[in-house]
């Protein structure tokens, strides 16, 4: 102690001070705060980006920019992160066909290759949410009771009961489920497409995304079981009753009309 | 029967057979002789669309015995209970008892799927086949003088059940179905002063509450049943006592029944039409499904789904709430929510528009006399334009009640939809209106057209001269007779407007209001003159080149 007292009026000692305070604050920040993907350098990563920039300057620039900052006719995707565009593009809603109330679904574009390089660009641009990996959206992994509970709270309103869609304002509508890769209803919970609300980590858990992605494999599948026959689109009501007078009342007249031909004769006439 | 007995025992002294037996024991008792006398032979018209009744009255009898079944395995209690069945998407959830017993039903009782399939879809059935009936009553006039009551209680079966319906499809505390609660639930609290009172009375406190499924039970299965096997029995006692209907034909007048006997002929043909409604019903329950509750889950009430609506029968009330705009007035701390409390009073004014029709049509055309003879709807133009109206404001609400699915299937914006339900709940009925009553004219024209000149053949004569005539063929005098047989009653005169004095007449008001409508019904715009005979013996027997 009696070592430090005595040089502290060095003239480096102010020098060494600094070089302390700079090491430690420098060093808290390497080990606190959050590494964005875009830091990790390795070669393979960089070759994503560089070709995935490439593909967005023909596919994608027109709209959103050259860096993909947006334009008047389409949204800044800095932060959107890879899951975004995954969902987006894998699913064929982006590139955009036409411009209309929403965004329709098509066959895709792009390749699951390129999609990659696409959203390895788009990360590069800002973190966001990741591209979820094969366990997080696995339908084995989920409980399909719970995931009825959570899709009743949070998604028929829009989806209807068994997630067959319903519309929404002006044209616009909540897409039927059926059918769609369990991957790409992972990432539309997280990243909340167009019209949706997104559902991140934070207010909805990885588990909980499973769970109702294994309801609606339990209820909204080609194999799915419909014990009552065919389901008539399972919408409700209103198909039940067209249902119920075409083929119900309409049967019956059929049926009255054949009897009421077939009487009795008094005499020939 | 009587006359098989009466031949059995003059033909054959010795011990009497023991049906006779029993049925002279019977006979001493209540009179079954004679009721059977005057009643086994009663004649029945044949014509398909007199059969539309016996299709509710079989779908009746079908909810009946397949809502005796479901109770015995109901559970009407709102308790809260785990899930522990054979359907894995809900196990483990909370439920009410009445929504696990009614998956109990669905899934573990034998054959409980199909007769709860075979239940509701009688009930689609049930109602759907009371306004098609209806209507052949209205379109035909046999709502006239002697059936007016009838017409009513009839009416009233439909009523109530709308409400039978309601209750019914309720009971299972499905999400959907809990979705209508709510609703109901809304509407009753829009009423003015009392709605708070009766909510809380209804669900005994706060909403959901734990009481509506056991009220909701004891109406579904013993009160409004109740009202209706009372009211069904009268309306049947009523048509056998009216006698039934007929169309105009030859050989059928005001005074007589052309048709078949009721015994043997009618009761096999009936008998037999009934096993032919339940094995429609049954294959449809077989094939497709119907309110399938386990995919919509249990009710709570935080929960909702989109394509949330009622059964067909109350889509139209759902119409009028989905295109009403939301108005409300808050005044003085209190809020009267406009845009529930219209549509909840239009609700029963639109089933009471036909309801009144028949009292409304006499009244104006001062019609008293007994009418058992049925009018060809383009005969009454006006009535018959009156009907298609009030079909075309009940299928604009439906439609405004399904809009959501209007939308997504036809590529719609919801709002188009909504709009045009609103210019069209009063465009489209006046519409219909005046159209119906040209074509019906127009039918008018053709049918004097076909008397006078008969029928087209297509087959194409040239006359010696170079003209080019269409051969006509004459009806013969059935068809005749069909078309010529209605009477063409004139509007009511109020008489002249001054007195032999040349003072003017005090007339009532109502009374040239009436005599207006009744110029609108039977005036010279609404009646195209029949041939008379003159008209048709100058042309028949003229220069006959038809």
């Amino acid at each position: 102690m009696k070592k430090l007292s005595a040089r502290r009026r060095h003239p480096l000692a102010a020098l060494v001070v600094l070089l302390f305070a700079l090491a430690a604050t420098g060093g808290l920040y390497a080990a606190l705060a959050p590494a964005p993907k875009a830091q990790a350098d390795d070669s393979s990563q960089s070759i994503q980006i560089t070709e995935g920039k490439k593909l967005f300057s023909v596919g994608c620039a027109s709209c959103h920019g050259a860096h993909g900052q947006g334009s008047s006719d389409g949204p800044s995707l800095v932060g959107v992160g890879s899951a975004a565009v995954d969902f987006q593009v894998g699913t064929g809603r982006m590139p955009a066909q036409q411009p209309g109330p929403q965004i329709q679904k098509k066959p895709g574009q792009y390749t699951q290759a390129e999609i990659d390089q696409l959203a390895a660009f788009i990360a590069s641009l800002g973190p966001g949410p990741v591209t979820p990996n094969a366990d997080q959206y696995d339908p084995a992994g989920g409980d399909s009771a719970k995931g009825g509970e959570l899709f009743r709270t949070n998604c028929s309103q829009c989806h209807n009961f068994v997630g067959k869609g319903g519309a929404l304002t002006d044209g616009k509508y909540a897409p039927t489920l059926k059918g769609v890769d369990p991957k790409h209803i992972y990432e539309a919970m997280q990243t909340g497409p167009q019209n949706m609300p997104s559902f991140p980590d934070t207010t909805m858990p990885s588990q909980a995304k499973a769970d109702i992605i294994a309801y609606l494999q339990a209820v909204d599948t080609a194999d799915s079981k419909n014990p009552g026959g065919f389901t008539l689109g399972s919408l409700g009501p209103v198909p039940e009753g067209l249902f119920a007078y075409i083929f119900g009342i309409g049967a019956l007249i059929a049926v009255a009309t054949w009897v009421a031909a077939r009487t009795t004769k008094a005499k020939k006439s | 029967m009587s006359t098989s007995t009466e031949t059995s025992t003059t033909t054959r002294r010795g011990p009497k057979h023991p049906g006779q037996r029993v049925a002279e024991w019977t006979d001493s008792r209540v009179g079954l002789y004679k009721l059977g006398k005057s009643n086994l032979r009663k004649i029945f018209p044949d014509h398909w669309s007199f059969m539309l009744g016996e299709v509710c009255l079989y779908s009746f009898t079908i909810l009946i015995l397949t809502g005796v079944y479901l109770t015995l395995f109901f559970h009407p209690s709102m308790n809260e209970v785990v899930y522990n069945g054979p359907y894995a998407p809900l196990q483990g959830v909370r439920m009410s008892d009445a929504y696990a017993s009614t998956m109990h039903i669905s899934f573990e009782v034998r054959g409980g799927l199909l007769i709860r399939q075979i239940h509701h879809w009688s009930a689609l059935i049930f109602i759907a086949g009371m306004i098609v009936h209806m209507m052949r009553v209205f379109f035909t006039g046999a709502f006239r003088k002697p059936r007016e009551l009838n017409w009513l209680f009839g009416w009233t079966l439909l009523f109530i059940g709308m409400f039978e319906g309601f209750t019914g499809y309720s009971l299972p505390d499905d999400l959907l179905s809990g979705t209508g609660v709510r609703f109901t639930e809304g509407a009753i609290l829009s009423t003015p002063i009392i709605g708070t009172y009766l909510s809380m009375f209804l669900f005994g406190g706060e909403f959901p509450g734990h009481n509506f499924v056991p009220i909701f039970y004891s109406a579904h299965i013993l009160l409004l049943p109740g009202i209706m096997a009372a009211l069904l029995v009268t309306h049947l006692i009523l048509v056998f006592y009216h006698k039934h209907t007929q169309f105009p034909g030859a050989g059928k007048t005001e005074k007589n029944v052309v048709g078949m006997p009721f015994f043997p002929i009618y009761t096999a043909k009936a008998g037999g039409f009934f096993f032919l409604v339940f094995g429609v019903i049954a294959a449809i329950a077989a094939i497709a499904t119907i309110n399938p509750i386990w995919t919509m889950g249990p009710y709570r009430p935080d929960q909702v789904s989109t394509g949330a609506q009622p059964d067909w029968y109350m889509g139209f009330s759902e119409g009028l709430i989905r295109v009403m705009p939301g108005w409300e007035i808050n005044a003085w701390g209190h809020t009267l929510v406009l845009g529930v409390f219209i549509p909840l009073m239009i609700f029963p004014l639109v089933l009471a528009a036909i309801a009144v029709y028949p009292f409304i049509e006499s009244w104006v055309t001062g019609d008293k006399g007994e009418h058992h003879l049925l009018d060809r709807p383009r005969n009454r133009p006006v009535r018959t334009g009156f009907g298609v109206a009030w079909l075309t404001l009940y299928f604009t609400l439906l439609i405004g009640g399904g809009n959501d699915l209007w939308a997504t299937h036809f590529h719609l914006s919801i709002e188009t939809i909504t709009w045009s339900v609103r210019v069209g709940f009063f465009v489209l009925p006046t519409l219909a209106y005046f159209a119906t009553k040209r074509i019906c004219l127009g039918l008018q024209r053709r049918d004097r057209d076909k008397v006078l000149h008969g029928r087209e053949t297509g087959i194409i004569k040239r006359l010696p001269h170079g003209e080019f005539i269409e051969v006509h063929e004459p009806l013969d005098q059935e068809q005749l007779h069909v078309l010529t047989a209605h009477p063409q009653p004139q509007p009511l005169e109020i008489g002249p407007e001054v007195d032999e004095n040349g003072v003017e007449r005090k007339v009532n008001p109502v009374t040239k209001v009436r005599a207006r409508l009744s110029r609108n019904f039977y005036g010279e715009h609404s009646q195209i003159p029949k041939p008379t005979v003159e008209e048709y013996d100058e042309i028949t027997s003229g220069h006959g080149h038809h």
